[in-house]
């Protein structure tokens, strides 16, 4: 077993060991705080350390565990892909281990056990390492299964609001049904290949029509758990409601995961790609990127807000997966291996800066019990700290240069800019629209982004509580700073990080990016300069270095600074309440773009002679798809209820016929 | 080699500098021209000069809700915009700028000034501000997706992102009428009068309060801090006007670095920014600005006109 | 790339075509009939242009004539009779917003997709110059016919008629290098009647029902379920109220 292996492995138990020691929280709460959020923080070192060792090293590394069934034995594989999301786990994992102690100590005095909390995480956490490594659909399924449900416990950890009950029953059922089409997809695989075991998959040659299948159901399933519209709707319901450092790990990374079983499925165990799926995933990923966009731009629950806007980034990311798989299929690697590097950088990113966000919304939270926006205000000043990492996580998020969320827009849309390579006139002309619905989603994401620090850290405090916000503890504000950290690195360093992702395609497409590296660490280019680059260590140089000038040359004039009221065009001294909202802030946009959702705004009189404005945003998926399979669900169980007489002797009737039917069949 | 890049430096530095110093004459011609058609005298042409140094000399003064970010963020707006501006060539091309920054990042360094122009006019808590910020990030949510079209239009046609290498493709191929680049042309145009806060959309000119977007954002800026900001958004206009007058229409531009060749390529750049600021100054005079719901649809029809030139560039330029 | 290798003149035509589908895209989106009866004129006299220079272009002198007869019908004397009518009809000032902009041009640029994508075998086989515009003919009168399927407005309605016929003689120009004359005088003609048999429909319909929202000829059918039908075409029955009222009174001259 190699070092890399054995690292991953050690991360593996430090999790479990989180999850045992947790178990003590019964009787004395601080163990969560003293013992296990450090383990996890530990296998999350581990994680990162062993994944980055795999990646670097470009090799896999195969080894056959004692465990599983005995014909089946549970085989697990760490070549660079696995590696990569690995040290992706990792990485968020450390940060949300440095930042759970502080955050958990405001729960300690809760009515809740930590117990759970505690628990689950550190078994979350083996649940994700174990699917990126499993070798074989079977310790994948477990693995997955793991993951799900631990996460349930963690959305359900709040259980004495009935919505967040019902939030997580909701993602329960659509784990599993999205668990189904997986475990479909690796049985027409299976069924090909002559075993569960990924090797054999991989060997398989799939009749077209068969392969079209098994890619629907791996859509199906792997979509749904990344929260796919139309299938998102349980994700803005399930990632708010868990505490936050829990919700940066699921919108963080086990969307991730997600992604991950996709593109093992898809670009791995598949093989053979038609550009047909291609089309889908764009379409679907384009959809997703701008409904999510919209979604979180009219919400005023932050973390409601941030759980939509994953929805968009995972868009983003399967529109590079989707444009990947449109030139892979039409045979033109180096643009496919450009988006799938994309999508992958993009991975990365959304793993950092949503993580970091959600991090930040916990503080929020964890000082001033306040997840309204239109609640917040004037933060920046009571936690300058959180203010400062909230600020690069939003620039990030933006696709601002030079932040990382750039470096990974840039590849997507020049990914898209090579569709002129391609053959068909009709794929030239869809490609293209894509990437102006990036474009839409991109701007867009900025306007969402100065809505939530414009309202939540600037202006003046809009409520009591978030008037005596303090700053919270050093751990937490290190596991932000980590992560804001990285986001700057990864935005100015991008050669360096891609340099490294090429391990992947040519791990698993058989080519990488000879040329963007070529012209040194300094300048990231497709193909030569002449046709496109950016040098982001340049621009964030000279940003930073003609700002500082300007500042000096500015203040050497030596002329004073005065504090006053705010002009305000000459009104009264503006006070709290003449702020715009969050709401009002979006109103514009609600207006032009608005239809896509069911918006329905009232001014209706209130019982003093007053007014109100009342708002609800509809999200249409629900109307559209979910209600009308629920209906349809119900339907079909009210027959099945007939089943149910009460009577004993029926049970033990259908018993025995099941028996006997299975008895025949087995015979 | 080491001369050509050290020449090649020189000259992108002049032309970073050559921005700041033309911005405020763009600005003051385009008064003047507007003043003459109203059949006044109008201020001197280089009256924003003097403004600039008026405001560079006063003291500032700050609201007491304001945060650190509010003091900061004229100079990241200042030299985001300056830093984008310099990646446009303006008298020559084949400049170390081009690969620094393509032109998707020249794009970002917009956005990035944009997201800095509208926290800062939320900062203080006033609501002229906020709602300024509010209606900015509305029209450049629809105009950006518009500018990024156009240019791809470009970028398709020259298959390059690289602004230099787009105008030397456009200079070095036999002219051609592409019906593309007529609707880009037309995008671009609109993009910029939308983004600058020129008439249609915006009025640079009034302080009524509801009818402005960028004017609400800086309403509570004073003495350096507003004459950056200033300072910046005529910037921008040079840079649209530079974009458009040098893509589309790059006869003139400095193809090296001789005197002379540059010298030409100045008198060339300026003759095409006096005549689309006349242009604008006439624009501006005949037209009457438009509600901010109408807006939307006249950005609509920026992304219309650059989605029909990535459609016509496929079917009708590309062939099968 | 291929189009570098044309003359001038052919890109010229080019060009115009491209112009042709923007005009249409212009009046499908166009909310005020006077300004769209205006665009519909332009593409009149765009699509005589385009006959024109592929007149010069290939040298055929008939196709000068048909350009003349083009632009006398399509681009002075039609939008000239729909003037005086909605003058007549009292329907200056009237606007007709479509309730999702966006998504009718979203969907008429797909048309343009589409029918390139019809168009795309025919243009391999490589008639002509020319060939790419088919694709863009048959766009407009798809476009034409979408818009005749979202506008509520009866002069509206025939604007959108009206552009599939200029699409039609786009697309016959540029695939065939014209009809024989004798047609093309034939189709001048058919149209000039159905404009004036428009015209007289118009005065007819908006006496018996007093509007010229197309949506409200249901009534005209004796059953009320018939009229719940159309009524679900809204999302909500909420707003479905207004919309059967809002109409006739923006047809009164509001």
């Amino acid at each position: 077993m190699s070092a890399a292996l054995s690292l991953v492995a050690l991360a593996v138990v430090l999790a479990l060991a989180s999850a045992a020691v947790s178990l003590l929280a019964a009787r004395a709460p601080t163990v969560v705080r003293l013992y296990a959020m450090p383990l996890f923080a530990l296998a999350g070192v581990a994680a990162l350390g062993g994944g980055l060792g795999a990646l670097l090293s470009g090799e896999a590394i195969t080894a056959t565990l004692p465990l599983g069934l005995p014909w089946l034995p549970w085989r697990v594989r760490l070549d660079a892909l696995s590696g990569f999301f690995t040290a992706v786990i990792g990485v968020v994992s450390l940060a949300v281990g440095l930042y759970g102690p502080g955050y958990v100590r405001g729960l300690e005095k809760g009515r809740d056990s930590l117990v759970p909390l505690g628990g689950f995480s550190g078994l979350f956490l083996t649940g994700m390492l174990a699917v990126v490594l499993a070798d074989d659909a079977f310790l994948f399924m477990v693995a997955w299964e793991l993951m799900s449900l631990s996460s349930y416990f963690l959305v359900a950890f709040h259980h004495d609001n009935p919505a967040n009950r019902r939030a997580a029953f909701l993602y329960l059922l659509m784990a599993h049904v999205g668990g189904l089409a997986i475990l479909l997809g690796y049985g027409v695989l299976a069924s090909f290949g002559d075993g569960f075991a990924f090797d054999a998959m991989r060997a398989a040659t799939l009749s077209p029509a068969w392969a079209s299948v098994a890619f629907a159901l791996a859509f199906l399933g792997f979509g749904m758990k990344a929260g796919l519209v139309p299938l998102h709707a349980w994700l803005p319901e399930a990632h708010p409601v868990a505490p936050s450092h829990i919700s940066a790990l699921m919108s963080g990374v086990m969307l991730k995961v997600a992604v991950y079983g996709f593109v093992r499925f898809v670009f791995d165990l598949i093989g053979d790609i038609q550009w047909q799926w291609g089309v889908v995933v764009l379409a679907i990923g384009s959809l997703s990127a701008l409904l999510g966009v919209l979604a979180a731009l009219m919400q005023s629950d932050l973390k409601r807000l941030l759980a939509y806007s994953s929805v968009e980034n995972l868009g983003i990311i399967f529109i590079g997966l989707g444009l990947a798989l449109l030139f892979l299929g039409s045979g033109h690697p180096l643009p496919g291996v450009l988006a799938f590097v994309a999508a992958l950088y993009h991975v990365l990113n959304h793993a950092l800066f949503k993580g970091l966000l959600f991090l930040g919304a916990g503080a929020i939270l964890h000082s001033s019990h306040e997840r309204d926006l239109e609640q917040m205000g004037g933060l920046l000043r009571r936690m300058p700290w959180t203010g400062l990492f909230f600020l690069m996580g939003a620039l990030s998020i933006s696709a601002l240069p030079p932040f990382n969320g750039f470096v990974s827009e840039w590849l997507t849309f020049q990914s898209a800019l090579q569709a002129w390579r391609l053959d068909g006139g009709v794929l030239r002309s869809v490609v293209p629209i894509a990437s102006a619905v990036l474009a839409l989603t991109g701007a867009l994401v900025a306007a969402t982004f100065v809505k939530v620090y414009g309202v939540a850290f600037l202006g003046q405090a809009r409520s009591r509580h978030v008037r005596r916000a303090r700053p919270v503890p050093h751990g937490m504000r290190a596991g932000q700073g980590l992560l804001a950290l990285l986001c700057l690195l990864l935005g100015v360093m991008p050669v360096a990080v891609i340099g490294t992702l090429n391990a992947i395609p040519e791990q698993l497409l058989g080519g990488g990016l000879p040329d963007s590296v070529a012209q040194g660490w300094l300048s990231l280019t497709l193909v030569d300069s002449a046709n496109a680059s950016y040098s982001a260590p340049l621009v964030a140089a000279l940003l930073a270095l003609i700002i500082a000038l300007a500042v000096w040359m500015l203040r050497g004039k030596a002329v004073r600074v005065r504090r006053c009221d705010a002009w305000d065009c000459g009104f009264a001294p503006p006070d709290a309440r003449m702020q715009y909202t969050a709401t009002a802030f979006a109103q514009p946009i609600r207006r032009v773009l608005g239809h896509l959702f069911l918006v329905e705004e009232a001014v209706v009189p209130r019982g003093d002679g007053g007014q109100r404005h009342q708002l609800a945003i509809g999200d249409r998926a629900w109307g559209l798809f979910y209600l009308p399979v629920a209906r349809w669900v119900e339907a079909a169980s009210r027959r099945v209820v007939r089943l149910q007489s009460g009577n004993v002797r029926v049970y033990l009737g259908w018993t025995l016929a099941t028996l006997l039917v299975l008895l025949w069949i087995i015979s | 080699m080491d001369h050509l890049v050290s020449a090649s430096s020189a000259a992108a530095l002049f032309q970073a500098l050559l921005y700041l110093a033309a911005a405020p004459l763009l600005v003051g011609w385009i008064r003047k021209v507007k003043a003459r058609l109203q059949n006044r005298r109008g201020p001197a042409l280089l009256q924003p000069y003097r403004d600039l140094r008026k405001l560079l000399a006063k003291e500032v003064r700050v609201a007491h809700t304001a945060s650190p970010l509010f003091s900061a963020a004229p100079y990241i707006v200042f030299v985001a915009t300056w830093m984008a501006a310099a990646t446009v060539p303006l008298v020559a091309v084949n400049l170390p700028t081009a690969a620094v920054a393509d032109i998707i990042v020249l794009v970002g360094l917009l956005a990035l000034a944009r997201f800095f122009l509208a926290l800062a006019g939320m900062d203080v808590g006033t609501a002229f501000g906020g709602m300024g910020a509010s209606r900015e990030m509305l029209v450049s949510s629809l105009a950006e997706p518009a500018m990024l079209m156009a240019v791809f239009t470009l970028a398709m046609t020259a298959h390059s992102t690289n602004l230099a290498s787009v105008i030397d493709f456009q200079l070095s191929s036999d002219f051609a009428l592409r019906p593309s680049f007529l609707f880009a042309l037309g995008g671009l145009i609109l993009v910029a009068l939308a983004e600058t806060g020129r008439i249609p959309v915006d009025n640079p000119a009034t302080h009524l309060e509801l009818t402005m977007i960028h004017e609400a954002m800086l309403l509570e800026y004073s003495g350096r801090h507003l004459a950056l900001m200033e300072w910046a958004a005529q910037i921008k206009l040079v840079l649209y006007g530079a974009l458009i007058a040098n893509i589309f229409f790059p006869w003139g531009i400095a193809q090296s670095f001789a005197p002379a060749a540059l010298g030409l390529g100045i008198a060339a750049i300026a003759a095409k920014l006096l005549l689309l600021g006349a242009a604008l100054a006439v624009g501006e005079s005949v037209l009457a600005k438009m509600r901010l719901f109408r807006a939307p649809a006249f950005l609509n029809l920026a992304l219309l006109l650059a989605l029909l030139g990535l459609l016509s560039h496929v079917i009708l330029e590309v062939g099968a | 790339m291929s189009l570098t290798t044309l003359p001038l003149l052919q890109q010229f035509v080019l060009v115009l075509a491209a112009l042709v589908l923007f005009t249409s895209f212009v009046l499908l989106s166009q909310a005020r009939l006077v300004s769209a009866i205006h665009a519909f004129a332009w593409q009149g006299g765009l699509a005589a242009a385009v006959t024109t220079v592929v007149a010069a272009a290939g040298g055929s002198t008939h196709l000068y004539f048909s350009a003349l007869l083009t632009f006398a019908l399509k681009a002075v004397l039609i939008p000239w009779m729909l003037h005086r009518l909605i003058r007549r009809l009292e329907l200056e000032r009237y606007v007709e917003s479509l309730r999702w902009p966006a998504l009718a041009n979203m969907a008429a640029v797909v048309l343009v997709i589409f029918s390139y994508w019809l168009v795309l075998p025919m243009v391999q086989q490589e008639l002509a110059f020319t060939r790419n515009i088919v694709a863009i003919s048959l766009a407009v009168v798809l476009i034409g016919l979408w818009m005749m399927v979202v506008r509520q407005q009866a002069v509206a309605q025939v604007l959108g008629f009206m552009s599939m016929e200029n699409g039609l003689f786009l697309a016959a120009v540029s695939a065939t290098a014209g009809m024989p004359l004798v047609v093309e005088l034939g189709v001048a003609f058919d149209v000039l009647v159905a404009m004036v048999l428009f015209g007289v429909f118009f005065f007819q319909i908006r006496q018996s029902i007093d509007s010229l929202d197309v949506d409200r000829l249901n009534r005209l059918t004796e059953t009320a379920e018939e009229e719940a039908a159309g009524a679900e075409f809204d999302a909500t029955p909420r707003r479905s109220q207004p919309t059967a009222a809002r109409p006739a009174a923006m047809a009164e001259g509001e």
